[in-house]
């Protein structure tokens, strides 16, 4: 069953669509309520390899649906450390528990400096009421 | 219905072998096939109803109206089949000698000299398999032509339409180019500020479909061509809506250096399910010497296959191409001659007509006169009743009507593409014209009815996220899965969110 | 009303004309072409020539073919690559159903059910006879597809190189190369030994290469140690792609099982008649890790909201129309109608009759192999239904004198490779009789040094 609209105040946004839980010098990243409601019931997680490098802002790996293809942008720089592996077995995941079950890889920040660029909670709805 | 699998026995055949009275060789132990394929086992008789049945839940031009837009869906001539199916075309080898080819060489100069003529250009290479093999060999040339200027290292970008097929794009990347995107004006035109600001002396060409897949003729056409040529660039055509303009307009007049033509569109190809095309490339003078080899060329009364093209980009295809849709297009332009300006005529007419009658019921985005297809919103239905352009389709079929093409162009919202063609009769378009206005009134109405249409198919609205998920893509014979068992997507079937 | 002459395909009358351009709301056709700047309206008439009633159509196109010699008109040996196969009575009547014949791709399952399922079909006989997990909804052709086989292979390895076999079909390593460029890849050949790939140049070969593709029967008809050649390019981590012919896989193993990642092919010889090459079906398939990488269409089951089993397009995140730039390919039309041809030629066929048509071609083959007074060009390699000879005279000789005395004997090898002035590729499918490899050798005898 698909999750009801949340964005919990614990997270840090990207404009993407995306969020990350920080916790020192790791994070949790994954895609917002938001994205996963646009994009349908996500059928599909190409994931990043572990021990490969992501840079903030730029695609780290893909979301399918049926009909559409969606980047996922990593919010931070850093290593990834972990993939998600039930979310590439069981990919409605993401739509179920985007910000628990459905996380998608976690990395090791290169940069924790650029966490001060991402949104809070708040003006990350701002941003959402805009669109 | 039955897979034919699970209809085999094992012992039934169909064909019986030739066996001559000889001894059969030994395939070396370790090439020797260990387990036979699982090919079905069903003698002829089951094997004719199988696919009859197939037939029957199959939905053809033949059965009825078939408006899908950007792929005219026009009437296929029986002779064509008839003319194709002569032994002489049909069981010629493609390595026999030319001299005894000369009918076939002479066909395919034919068809050459005719392209040309129809597109204003110089010189034709029929050997693309497809539309969208056409565009890759375009798209070659172009990088031919700028690396026998020098210009191979200088040139990277190709320029397309925010409107363009997604053919346009793919092909682009395949042929080593970056992408870049031009957008549409409030009147449906490229916008030419847009383009200024992004042709330099980096482009290497434009990919553009004229009238585009709004159905609309860019008013603007002389302006763009003058903006690529100046920068040292090219323009290539995408022939996709060649049929509106064949004797009207020809891309070489307007400023077009490469088209690319599909056959089973504007010169009548059975479309079989999805193939086969043909996507004969037509070039400026320029242009010829990179074309594929072999060409075929004619010396006084003697055709002759040419390799002897030293800068040419190589082979796209095997031998010459699809001949066998060489012969039905060159039947079906033979049968029209000079007037193949009257059935892009009869094209534009029945468009504009079917768009006289619906523009009331459906937005239009674009309130233009169209070319011979037009592009309808079905977002007041969706805001006003929640009714979406899929459910307008699906209620379609109950009419005994194929859908048009929906959710492209990408640039308008719940999109509804038409394309009736030049073959379908006023009765005809006004039937479905009906049809479409009782929907948009059920809409209102009754929108459950067509939330869950259709209501007389063989099967009910399939849920693709189960298929694409599961990816069940063969039979697994015993091993295969029973999906009805399982959970369907709900609410998610199908689901629209648009790309 | 009457209609505009000679033109039978179009059906309004000039009252339907007149009553649509009224509803329309302009006096006349050519206001709705006023969008068209006037600098680039064609004014003239298109110098085509004249309409032509159907008879006479037929009558002109019956003389342009009357200029060509089939196989049904000279007692022909040519193969290499294209086939001369019985295609059964049965393929031609179900081809001839208008459904098939006129539906277009099945965007709209609803509606082409009926060709989904024979997609599906058709999708699953391929993947038996090549043992591979997935296979799409066809190619264009055998050239193509391997094409589409080292673009697939790029993307899977991050690599570069690719490398084919010498003796893979000419057409195929030269559509290979035009598209190398756009696809930056780098291409090279490995040279054959006696008419065979050695697996240690290939092993080499393949050292940093995305892919090896090598041909089964090979060009020259002569079997290919493959499950070695596939061996030897696992081992450099290359993906091997095994390019067959369809009708041997009812005697020769299927490339799934003996390592290979992919399994292509030109599909022609199952269904599809020679066409002067075209058009017909290339197949690729491929082990399920890779079906993301796929191009072009996938028929996928599934069930409908009243949980009947259905077929649609599925996958579809792969393809151009969703993908644009990053699309797995630009692959759009695919050769359904062929390949339902091919799987109809199966169908008939059946394993027992598969294997029965591998046994007879290569009974015919043997024989003529025998028959033959002439060299034979790898006289100690085990081949199929092709093999080489060598003639002793200019090739172009030997055809010509054959065919004068209505044989045509084979195709002239130095088209395509060196030292091979006087060799013809020589091939028998099972529309031949023992007489008429009799009838090859006397007249080879006779025209021969």
């Amino acid at each position: 069953m698909a999750a009801d609209e949340s964005y919990p105040g614990d997270l840090k946004y990207h404009r993407e669509h995306d969020w990350a839980r920080i916790d020192g010098e790791t994070a949790t990243l994954g895609v917002t309520w938001y994205a996963q409601d646009a994009l349908g019931e996500i059928v599909h997680f190409e994931p990043p390899a572990e021990g490969d490098s992501v840079a903030k802002d730029e695609s780290y790996g893909e979301v399918e649906s049926v009909k559409a293809v969606s980047d996922l942008i990593s919010p931070l720089s850093g290593e990834v450390l972990e993939v998600n592996r039930e979310v590439v077995d069981a990919p409605e995941r993401i739509n179920d528990d985007p910000y628990g079950d459905g996380w998608l890889v976690k990395i090791r920040l290169s940069d924790p400096g650029e966490v001060g660029d991402l949104l809070d909670v708040d003006a990350y709805r701002q941003l959402l009421e805009e669109l | 219905m039955k897979l034919i699998f699970e209809k085999s026995k094992p012992g039934r055949r169909a064909a019986v072998v030739p066996k001559p009275d000889l001894p059969v060789p030994e395939i070396p132990e370790g090439l020797r096939r260990r387990r036979p394929p699982r090919l079905p086992e069903l003698a002829e008789p089951e094997i004719v109803r199988h696919f009859t049945a197939l037939a029957d839940r199959t939905f053809g031009i033949d059965t009825g109206f078939y408006p899908l837009g950007s792929c005219t869906m026009k009437h296929n001539p029986r002779v064509n089949e008839r003319v194709v199916a002569l032994p002489g075309f049909r069981d010629l080898h493609p390595l026999q000698e030319e001299d005894a080819s000369q009918g076939a060489l002479e066909l395919m100069w034919r068809l050459q000299e005719i392209l040309a003529e129809v597109c204003g250009l110089a010189a034709v290479s029929l050997q693309p398999a497809a539309g969208s093999q056409g565009e890759l060999t375009g798209l070659m040339l172009m990088r031919a032509y700028f690396a026998d200027r020098g210009e191979a290292e200088q040139r990277t970008t190709v320029i397309t339409a925010d409107t363009a097929h997604g053919t346009n794009p793919a092909s682009v990347t395949m042929a080593g180019y970056q992408l870049q995107k031009v957008e549409t004006d409030e009147r449906g035109n490229l916008d030419l500020d847009d383009l200024r600001a992004k042709v330099d002396e980096n482009t290497a060409g434009l990919m553009l479909t004229n009238p585009s897949t709004l159905g609309l003729f860019d008013e603007h056409i002389e302006e763009v061509a003058t903006i690529f040529h100046d920068a040292g660039a090219l323009l290539y055509y995408d022939g996709a809506n060649l049929n509106a303009v064949c004797g009207i307009s020809r891309p070489g007049d307007m400023g077009f250096d490469i088209v690319h033509i599909n056959l089973h569109k504007t010169f009548s190809q059975p479309h079989g399910g999805g193939g086969p095309g043909g996507g004969p490339i037509v070039v400026r003078d320029v242009l010829e010497p990179f074309l594929p080899v072999p060409a075929v060329v004619r010396d006084g009364d003697r055709f002759r296959l040419d390799y002897d093209r030293p800068k040419s980009i190589g082979k796209v295809r095997a031998y010459c191409g699809p001949f066998g849709v060489f012969v039905r297009s060159y039947a079906f332009i033979r049968a029209y001659g000079p007037a193949l300006r009257e059935m892009s005529e009869a094209a534009v007419l029945n468009a504009n007509y079917m768009l006289a009658r619906l523009k009331e019921a459906y937005e239009l985005p674009f309130d233009r006169v169209c070319m011979h297809e037009f592009v309808l919103s079905a977002r007041g239905l969706k805001r006003e009743h929640g009714i979406t352009a899929l459910d307008v389709a699906k209620r379609l079929m109950d009419y005994r009507f194929h859908p048009p093409t929906i959710y492209f162009p990408l640039i308008v919202p719940e999109a509804l593409m038409i394309e009736p063609t030049e073959t379908e009769a006023k009765e005809t378009l006004d039937a479905f014209c009906d049809a479409m206005l009782e929907i948009a009134r059920d809409a209102a109405a009754n929108p459950q009815l067509l939330k869950d249409a259709p209501h007389h198919r063989p099967v009910r609205r399939l849920d693709e996220v189960k298929a694409a998920k599961r990816a069940v893509v063969r039979y697994r014979f015993d091993d295969h899965p029973d999906l009805a068992g399982q959970p369907s997507a709900g609410e998610a079937l199908e689901a629209q969110k648009g790309a | 009303m009457p209609r505009p002459a000679n033109l039978p395909y179009l059906s309004l009358t000039e009252a339907d004309r007149d009553a649509m351009l009224a509803t329309i709301g302009v006096s006349s056709i050519e206001e709705l072409f006023r969008d068209i700047p006037e600098g680039v309206r064609f004014r003239g008439e298109l110098d085509l020539e004249p309409a032509l009633p159907e008879a006479e159509l037929v009558a002109h196109l019956e003389e342009l073919a009357s200029r060509n010699v089939p196989t049904s008109r000279e007692l022909s040996f040519l193969g290499a690559g294209i086939y001369d196969h019985y295609v059964p009575a049965i393929v031609d009547a179900i081809l001839a159903r208008g459904e098939f014949l006129t539906a277009y791709t099945p965007y709209q399952p609803e509606m082409s059910q009926g060709v989904l399922q024979a997609i599906f079909e058709y999708q699953t006989v391929i993947c038996e006879l090549t043992g591979m997990d997935v296979s799409n909804a066809s190619g264009y052709d055998g050239t193509t597809v391997a094409a589409d086989a080292c673009f697939v292979a790029r993307h899977v390895t991050g690599r570069s190189k690719v490398v084919l076999c010498e003796t893979l079909n000419p057409q195929v390593r030269q559509v290979v190369k035009t598209y190398a460029p756009g696809f930056g890849l780098d291409v090279i050949e490995v040279p054959h030994h006696e008419g065979t790939t050695d697996p240690d140049d290939l092993r080499q070969a393949a050292d940093g290469a995305a892919c090896v593709i090598f041909q089964q029967p090979n060009f020259f008809g002569c079997l290919e140690p493959a499950p070695e050649l596939a061996a030897a390019a696992n081992e450099a981590e290359a993906l091997p792609v095994a390019h067959v012919d369809p009708v041997s896989l009812g005697l020769l193993e299927a490339p799934g099982n003996y390592g290979c990642a992919l399994a292509i092919g030109e599909g022609q010889g199952a269904g599809n008649y020679q066409s002067y090459g075209g058009p017909h079906y290339g197949f690729i398939a491929m082990r399920s890790d890779y079906v993301r990488r796929m191009p072009g269409r996938i028929v996928g089951e599934t069930t409908d909201l009243a949980g009947q089993r259905g077929y649609v397009l599925t996958l579809q995140t792969r393809e151009q129309h969703i993908r644009r730039e990053k699309a797995t390919s630009n692959i759009t039309t695919n050769q359904t109608l062929l390949a339902l041809a091919g799987l109809v030629h199966l169908s008939w066929l059946g394993p027992q009759g598969l294997r029965e048509l591998g046994a007879t071609c290569t009974a015919l083959a043997e024989y003529a192999k025998q028959r033959i007074s002439l060299p034979q060009l790898f006289a100690d390699k085990t081949t199929f239904k092709e093999f080489g000879i060598r003639a002793g005279r200019p090739a172009e000789d030997v055809i010509r004198a054959a065919r004068e005395r209505g044989v045509h004997p084979g195709y002239a090898l130095k088209r395509d490779y060196g030292g091979m002035e006087d060799a013809l590729l020589v091939c028998v499918t099972e529309k031949k009789t023992p007489a008429d490899v009799e009838r090859l050798a006397d007249v080879l005898a006779e025209v021969a040094a």
